[in-house]
C-alpha cells in the first residue's frame, strides 16, 4: 500500500444542495454524509452490506451507502432522510410510519423509508409482494415488519395524484 | 492502466463484494480502478441470434429488462439477487470476475451457450462461460484483462428454463441453487441443461442428469432419475447454511421443480419464479 494517497474532488448535490469536497479515496459514502456534511441520519447498522440502515437514494435508485465510496458519488444527486421533508412538512412516507407505528427503536427507518421513497416512485400502488420485495434489503430487529408494511400502503394511498 | 499499476491494481464494477471484501481486509488492493464512469459499458442488445450484455449491466437493469426477459432464466436469476440496494449496484460482469462460488450468474450461464468477453492490451478473445470459471475466485481472465461483455446464445423455438436458489434471507448468498434450460420436442426432452450452484467450488454442470433425460418422455420416473444423478454431483461443504447432506438433498428437490417449472415455459406457459427465501 502507498504510504499517504493525495485527496481526490468531488461535486455533489445532497438533498438539493452542491457540495464540493476533498475525500480519501477509501473513504465510505456513508462517512462522508455523516461525518463531514453532518447529516447523521444515515445510520451505519452491520457495516457489511447486509442491514440496509445506511440507504441512500443515488440518481434514484436505493443503493447501500456503506458499500460505495464516497468518490464513487462524484456528480451524483443524492437524497437522504433529511431531504425527505418539505418546509417543516413531513413527507408522506414519514407521516405514513408515524401513523402507523412503523417504527420502534428507528435505527432502521431512515433506510427503510429510502427503499420504500425507490418503489413509490417507480411503482404509485404496490402490491404487498411487491412491499415485501421493496424492503427485502432492510433489516428491523423491533416490529416485524407488520407495520412497516401498512405505513408503505398508506404513503401510497396518501401520495396518490401527487 | 492495469499494465501500469501492476498486480496490486483491482478493477472495481459495482462493488457490492469487492468493498465488503477489502472492509475485511480478505482484499487489499494498492489500487482501485473504478469502472463506473466509463459510459456504453451497461447495454443490452439484442445481435444475430444473441443477446449482449456490456460487463457493467447492473442486475436491475437486467431485472427490468424486457429483452433479458425473453430468456426466463435470465429474469429469474437478475430479479433474486440479493437486495434491491445491491441489484442496483452489482454487474454480471463483476459477478462473473469474482466467480464466488455462491454466485448466481455463472451457475445461470453454465446452461446457455454464453461467451465471456475478456478485453486485454492486445485486444479482445471469447472464452465459453464453462471455461471462463476456472475455480474458486479464479477466472480465465490474466491480470491485464477485464469482462467486458457476455453474449448469450437466444435459445431455440420450445425452450424454457428455470433458476431456483434456496436462500434463508434476501441480502446473503443462497443455501444451494440449480438451473435448468430444456428443449422440449411434445412431451419428450430434446436437449437439457443442469447446472448446480452454491455446492461445489465452482458451478456444477451435471451432465449425468442431463443424459438420462436427453431425448427421453419427461415422466416421474426420468425426472427422479436426473434428481439423483444431480445429487450425486454435488459436492457441498458443511458451514453455517447447512449440513452437507441437507445442501445434497435441497439441491435434488431444486432441480425437481426446476425441471417443472422449465417444462411449462416451454410450453409458453408464463410462469413466475426465482429465488426462494426459507
Amino acid at each position: 500500500m502507498p504510504d499517504s494517497v493525495d485527496n481526490i474532488s468531488i461535486q455533489l448535490k445532497v438533498n438539493g444542495k452542491s457540495y464540493s469536497r476533498a475525500v480519501e479515496p477509501r473513504k465510505l459514502l456513508v462517512e462522508l454524509l455523516r461525518e463531514d456534511l453532518d447529516l447523521t441520519g444515515t445510520h451505519v447498522g452491520c457495516d457489511t452490506s447486509y442491514c440496509g440502515a445506511c440507504t441512500v437514494v443515488m440518481n434514484g435508485a436505493a443503493v447501500k451507502s456503506c458499500t460505495m465510496f464516497a468518490v464513487q458519488a462524484d456528480g451524483a444527486d443524492i437524497l437522504t432522510v433529511e431531504g425527505l421533508e418539505n418546509n417543516g412538512e413531513l413527507h408522506p412516507i414519514q407521516k405514513a410510519f408515524g401513523d402507523c407505528y412503523g417504527l420502534q427503536c428507528g435505527y432502521c427507518t431512515p433506510g427503510l423509508m429510502l427503499s420504500a421513497w425507490q418503489l413509490l416512485s417507480r411503482n404509485k400502488q404496490p402490491n404487498e409482494k411487491e412491499m415485501r420485495k421493496a424492503i427485502a434489503g432492510n433489516t428491523c430487529r423491533c416490529t416485524g415488519y407488520q407495520n412497516i408494511l401498512k405505513a408503505i400502503h398508506m404513503a401510497a394511498e396518501n401520495m396518490k395524484g401527487a | 492502466m492495469l499494465v501500469q499499476l501492476g498486480a496490486d491494481a483491482k478493477l472495481l464494477a459495482g462493488g457490492q463484494s469487492l468493498i465488503p471484501l477489502m472492509k475485511l481486509r480478505f482484499a487489499n488492493p494498492a489500487h482501485l480502478v473504478d469502472l463506473n464512469f466509463i459510459s456504453g459499458t451497461s447495454y443490452i442488445k439484442k445481435d444475430n441470434g444473441t443477446i449482449r450484455f456490456g460487463a457493467m449491466a447492473r442486475h436491475a437493469e437486467i431485472e427490468a429488462s424486457t429483452l433479458a426477459g425473453t430468456i426466463p432464466i435470465l429474469h429469474d436469476c437478475a430479479a433474486g439477487i440479493a437486495d434491491v440496494q445491491v441489484r442496483n449496484r452489482g454487474t454480471i460482469g463483476g459477478s462473473l470476475a469474482e466467480a464466488d462460488p455462491s454466485g448466481d450468474w455463472a451457475t445461470v450461464l453454465f446452461t446457455l451457450a454464453a461467451e465471456v468477453r475478456c478485453l486485454g492490451p492486445n485486444g479482445e478473445r471469447s472464452v465459453s462461460v464453462t471455461d471462463f470459471i476456472k475455480d474458486a475466485y479464479t477466472t480465465d481472465l490474466a491480470q491485464d484483462e477485464l469482462v467486458s461483455e457476455v453474449e448469450i446464445k437466444i435459445p431455440t423455438e420450445g425452450s424454457g428454463g428455470a433458476y431456483l436458489a434456496f436462500k434463508r434471507s434476501a441480502p446473503v448468498y443462497p443455501t444451494a441453487s440449480a438451473a435448468v434450460q430444456l428443449t422440449m420436442n411434445g412431451d419428450a426432452c430434446e436437449d437439457a441443461a443442469i447446472a448446480l450452484g452454491c455446492v461445489s467450488l465452482t458451478p456444477i454442470r451435471v451432465k449425468d442428469a442431463e443424459s438420462v433425460i436427453r431425448g427421453q418422455p419427461l415422466t416421474e420416473k426420468t425426472i427422479a432419475s436426473a434428481v439423483d444423478a444431480a445429487r450425486a454431483a454435488a459436492d457441498p461443504q458443511t458451514d453455517m447454511r447447512g449440513s452437507a447432506d441437507y445442501k445434497r438433498t435441497l439441491a435434488g428437490a431444486l432441480v425437481k421443480r426446476a425441471i417443472e417449472i422449465a417444462v411449462r415455459r416451454a410450453r409458453g406457459e408464463r410462469v413466475n419464479t426465482g429465488h426462494i427465501y426459507a
